[in-house]
C-alpha cells in the first residue's frame, strides 16, 4: 500500500515543547514539537474521554490531557496511567521544507 | 409538580441525561489565549513543598502538644488543630494530588495523594474515578456521584457529615467490601475493571492499619491511639472541610454545560486557604482543571469579568445563599441560586465559538 503523507502544519507553528491540532478527513491528530526539537504526531483525543490533547500541557515526552491528568509518552503513545488505560495511536512524521508531514496509512 | 430525582448513578436520570446530550457533554470555557494558559499550567515543586513542610511542622506540633497534656484539658485545642489538619486540609490535598497538579513531580503527588486518602478515608483508586465523573458531568443528576446535596436536601443528613457521620463508617464498610475483592455496583460504572485489583490491595492495606491502631490502643489501654489514627481523628476533625466543601455546589444548578451556573467562587482568608489550598475558586477549578492551586488565584483574575462576583466570604456564602436555598428546597427542590455576571460577560445560555451554555431554567 503506498504511503499517504499529509502536510499538517508549518514546522515553525508549533513551538518547542508544545502541540497543536491538526484535522484531516473528520479526524483530529495532535503535533508535538519536542524540547529537543522532534516533531511527533499523534491521534487527537485523548483515549479516556475524547478530549482534545491540543489544549493540554506538554512537559518533556509527556502530553497531559487538559481534563483528567491522562498523561501520554507522546513520542510511544504509551499511556502513563489512570485515568488514561488505552494507548495513544502515533504517526510516522517528517520535516520537509520547513512543513511538517504526518503519514496516515 | 416536582418529581422527586433519582441521583443513583445506576438509575433512570443516567439514561436520561445521555439522551439529553449531558453525559460527557462540551461546557462553556472562558476563552483564554493559549500561551496565558500554558502558563497557568506549569507545574512547580515549590510552593506545595513550601505549603506541606509548614503542615508537617504544625501537624507534628499540634500531636506533640495533644500527647504532652493528655488527660489535662489543655490537650482540647491541640487536637481541635490537629483533627483539622488530620481530617479537613487533607480534603485539599486528597484533590489537588488527586488532579496531579499540586507537585511538578509526580511521585510527590502520588505519595500525598495516598496518605492524605487514608487520612480522609476515600478510597485512592475508587475516588480517583469518582472525582473524574464529577469533573467531566459536574452536578448531572445520574452521572455525578459527588453530589452532595441531593433535593430536597436531608438538612440533618447534611448536619451529620460535620461529624464525619456515616462517612467514616460507610468508608469502613466498603473497605471491608473492597478486602473480599467486591466492588459495589455503582463503583462498578466508573472504576475500569483494570483497576479494581488496586482497589482490593489497598483497602487490605487499609483494614490492617486500622486493625494495628485498635490493638495497640488494646495493648496501652488507652484511647491515644486512636485519638491520632483512624475513624475518631477523621471524625472530630472533617467539619471544616464540610464547611467549606458545601460552598462548591450547594444551591445551585443542576444539569447545566456552564461551571458558572453550577459552581460558587468564595473569598477566603490566607488561613482558610491554606487548609483549603484555594480551592475556593471552584468555578475557576472546574472551568479548568489543570491549573494548579497556587495558580488558580491569577486565572481568576485574567477570568473574573466573565465570572459572577465571588461571595465576600464563607459566611455571606452560607446567609445570602446556602442556608436559604437549602431551606426553600426543603418546599420547593427545584429552587435554584442563579448567581448575576457582571456586564460585558458572555451571558448564560449564549454559545460562544468553542463552547455551549445552557440556561439552568
Amino acid at each position: 500500500m503506498a504511503e499517504k503523507w499529509v502536510d499538517a502544519c508549518a514546522a515553525d507553528a508549533v513551538e518547542e515543547e508544545d502541540v497543536i491540532q491538526f484535522n484531516h478527513g473528520g479526524n483530529a491528530y495532535a503535533i508535538y514539537r519536542s524540547p529537543e526539537d522532534q516533531y511527533y504526531a499523534t491521534d487527537g483525543l485523548c483515549t479516556h474521554e475524547q478530549v482534545e490533547l491540543a489544549d493540554g500541557l506538554v512537559m518533556g515526552d509527556i502530553i497531559e490531557c487538559p481534563m483528567h491528568n491522562g498523561r501520554f509518552n507522546y513520542k510511544t503513545g504509551e499511556a502513563k496511567g489512570a485515568p488514561v488505560c488505552v494507548n495513544l495511536k502515533t504517526y510516522p512524521v517528517k520535516v520537509e521544507g520547513g512543513r511538517v508531514l504526518i503519514r496516515l496509512d | 409538580m416536582y418529581q422527586k430525582r433519582d441521583y443513583s448513578v445506576l438509575g433512570p436520570e443516567n439514561q436520561a441525561a445521555v439522551s439529553r446530550g449531558l453525559a460527557n457533554a462540551k461546557w462553556y470555557r472562558f476563552p483564554i489565549p493559549r500561551q496565558q494558559m500554558k502558563e497557568l499550567m506549569q507545574r512547580r515543586d515549590g510552593p506545595p513543598a513550601r505549603d506541606m513542610l509548614l503542615w508537617l511542622v504544625l501537624f507534628l506540633g499540634f500531636a506533640y502538644g495533644g500527647y504532652y497534656f493528655w488527660g489535662t484539658v489543655w490537650c482540647v485545642p491541640f487536637f481541635l488543630c490537629y483533627g483539622v489538619l488530620y481530617g479537613s486540609s487533607t480534603d485539599s490535598r486528597w484533590h489537588e494530588c488527586g488532579h496531579g497538579t499540586a507537585f511538578k513531580s509526580q511521585w510527590l503527588n502520588n505519595l500525598v495523594y495516598q496518605i492524605a486518602c487514608f487520612m480522609i478515608m476515600r478510597e485512592p483508586e475508587i475516588w480517583r474515578w469518582s472525582h473524574t465523573r464529577h469533573h467531566t458531568d459536574t452536578i448531572i443528576v445520574g452521572r455525578d456521584p459527588e453530589i452532595v446535596a441531593m433535593r430536597p436536601p436531608a438538612i440533618f443528613k447534611i448536619l451529620l457529615y460535620f461529624f464525619g457521620y456515616p462517612t467514616a463508617f460507610l468508608a469502613l464498610k466498603k473497605a471491608a467490601i473492597h478486602a473480599t475483592g467486591r466492588l459495589l455496583p455503582d463503583e462498578q460504572t466508573y472504576v475500569p475493571e483494570s483497576e479494581w485489583p488496586k482497589v482490593y490491595r489497598t483497602a487490605r492495606i487499609w483494614l490492617v492499619i486500622h486493625v494495628l491502631t485498635v490493638a495497640t490502643a488494646l495493648y496501652l489501654h488507652s484511647w491515644l491511639p486512636l485519638m491520632y489514627v483512624g475513624v475518631l481523628p477523621l471524625m472530630y476533625g472533617t467539619w471544616l472541610s464540610v464547611y467549606f466543601g458545601l460552598t462548591q455546589h450547594v444551591g445551585l444548578a443542576e444539569d447545566v454545560l456552564d461551571h458558572r451556573l453550577c459552581s460558587r467562587t468564595v473569598t477566603m482568608n490566607p488561613v482558610f486557604r491554606f487548609v483549603y489550598w484555594n480551592m475556593n475558586y471552584h468555578v475557576e477549578h472546574h472551568m479548568f482543571p489543570m491549573v494548579p492551586y497556587h495558580a488558580l488565584p491569577r486565572l481568576h483574575e485574567i477570568m473574573k469579568n466573565d465570572t459572577p462576583v465571588p461571595c465576600a466570604s464563607t459566611i455571606e456564602a452560607y446567609v445570602r445563599e446556602i442556608i436559604p436555598a437549602l431551606l426553600k428546597q426543603q418546599r420547593d427542590p427545584a429552587f435554584t441560586i442563579r448567581r448575576p455576571l457582571p456586564s460585558g460577560a458572555t451571558p448564560y445560555g449564549d454559545i460562544p465559538a468553542d463552547g455551549v451554555a445552557v440556561p439552568a431554567e
